[in-house]
């Protein structure tokens, strides 16, 4: 899967990867962000 | 997957479609990584949330899945990703994922 123009979700996690970290990681593959959220789970 | 998300969500889709639409998931458990991506691809799975009863058909990658891994700025992974790839047990996090892709439910 090429992540080269895909529209992402990012569903990122406190505990895990956050979501600014998956979105700058995401964007230096060539993709958009369609939606981004850190979820936490306690 | 909390309810105000799955609405945000359904909101999002709702005005741009799902073309060319995956979600990238950076939780560091197998479960709540399964949730996420069941709920994405064929709606809530507990029936409370505004994604119930939709079938998405959004599919769900971690962001540290080899496959993804590979396509981003090896710099950029050192400054985001390495420290919690450290922290996580890769393979059984992303395990549930592979096999909802694949076709499970």
């Amino acid at each position: 899967m090429k992540l080269d123009g895909k529209r992402v979700l990012v569903i990122g996690e406190r505990d895990g990867v956050n979501a600014p970290a998956i979105e700058a990681c995401v964007k230096s593959a060539g993709a958009s962000i369609l939606y981004a959220e850190t979820l936490c789970f306690v | 997957m909390d309810l105000e998300g799955q609405g945000r969500i359904r909101q999002v889709v709702e005005q741009s479609g799902t073309e060319d639409v995956i979600a990238v998931l950076g939780a560091n458990s197998a479960t709540a990584v399964e949730m996420t991506a069941l709920t994405l691809k064929s709606g809530d799975p507990s029936y409370a949330g505004p994604l119930a009863g939709i079938a998405l058909g959004i599919p769900s990658y971690h962001i540290l899945e080899s496959e993804i891994v590979a396509q981003i700025d090896p710099a950029l992974y050192d400054r985001e990703l390495a420290l919690s790839a450290l922290a996580m047990e890769v393979d059984e996090v992303i395990a549930p994922m592979k096999s909802l892709r694949e076709g499970g439910a």
